[in-house]
């Protein structure tokens, strides 16, 4: 009788009071291990090897915007020596070329950007020369966006619209090999 | 009546749903979470940058870190900048090697879309780096992504 009533009295359920300690170490353990890392950077597609020497396309001078970056860092942009701060309104205007300019690309789809660079130049500022230019077209992407859709241009746009944009102003980049000078 | 009432009700804060804050806290940062993949055997700080993407599919993404050797080893690698692949030293000819052990773990379909993560101190010069786009190219891994630290505009 006794011990029925005992039975009865106790309820059928698992203590669940050292869920909540077995949870914390587990979330302790992660806090710890976590470095929350934010994997971002400069998204480019390389050109694919090939043995043979590429076809040599004959440009017009006009259309072409060489930046060339020596092992002093010091950028040489379409022959003159240029501060980086002015590097993207350069690149932009030449683009674009609202005035139509004659030393300027006829038209965005046949303006080519050459970028050279030496063995010893430092990453640091090749990413940020990369970066200016890539800046440049998306400053330009971003104009022609609102103009046609009203809407600023990121990468969620739907494919359609970014194939539209991208079909009007590409984006053209040519890498030549660096030149062996200032390797340490 | 009422003050039998409220002599029968608990007066402790109810901790029952203790547990499932926690496990949502658990949660997030188990999701968030990058396990360290072995030693950093070089010393990297990638340098600052505007345009930038994410990485989407953190299991589509190899790294490759160029850097001087860390303190530790700079008796045994020089300071000259180094390529770490995994948690060894290597150099470029490795790098093919190193791609298809990665490839093989991904499925078929989704491998179009094998990015390379690039980490490299902004202070190495571009020989290096060069050498291993080349062998990039020459092993047709082509999506590469030039890691970066975001700079405030």
């Amino acid at each position: 009788m006794a011990r029925t009533k005992s039975r009865d009295r106790m309820k059928n359920e698992i203590n669940a009071g050292s869920m909540a300690d077995i949870a914390f170490l587990l979330l302790i353990f992660f806090l710890v291990t976590t470095t929350i890392d934010i994997d971002k950077g400069i998204t480019v597609k390389l050109p694919p090897w090939s043995e043979e020497d590429p076809e040599t396309q004959k440009l017009k001078k006009r259309n072409v915007f060489s930046v060339l970056v020596n092992a002093q860092d010091q950028l040489l942009v379409r022959g003159e020596l240029t501060d980086i701060d002015d590097l993207r309104e350069n690149a932009k205007e030449f683009i674009a070329n609202p005035l139509n300019r004659d030393d300027l690309s006829t038209d965005p789809k046949n303006a080519i950007i050459s970028l050279k660079n030496d063995r010893g130049t430092s990453y640091g500022i090749y990413v940020e020369v990369y970066n200016e230019l890539k800046a440049a077209y998306n400053e330009l992407w971003d104009d022609e966006c609102q103009k046609m859709y009203g809407i600023p241009y990121s990468d969620e746009l739907p494919f359609a619209y970014k194939k539209a944009i991208r079909d009007k102003i590409p984006f053209v980049l040519s890498e030549a090999e660096p030149t062996n000078f200032g390797e340490e | 009546m009422f003050t039998k009432k409220r002599g029968k009700t608990n007066p402790e804060v109810s901790t029952a749903s203790l547990p499932d804050i926690i496990f949502m806290l658990l949660f997030f940062f188990m999701v968030v979470t990058v396990l360290r993949d072995g030693e950093r055997k070089v010393a990297v700080v990638v340098p600052e940058a505007t345009e930038l993407q994410k990485l989407q599919q953190k299991s589509l993404v190899n790294h490759i870190w160029i850097g001087k050797p860390v303190e530790k080893f700079r008796s045994t690698y020089g300071t000259k900048p180094r390529i770490q692949l995994g948690d060894k030293f290597a150099s470029e000819y490795d790098i093919p090697l190193f791609l298809e052990q990665h490839k093989i773990k991904v499925p078929e379909v989704q491998r179009p879309r094998i990015t390379t993560s690039l980490k490299v101190d902004g202070a190495v010069t571009m020989g290096i780096v060069t050498d291993v786009k080349t062998a990039l190219r020459k092993a047709n891994q082509l999506k590469v992504n030039y890691s970066a630290r975001p700079r405030a505009k």
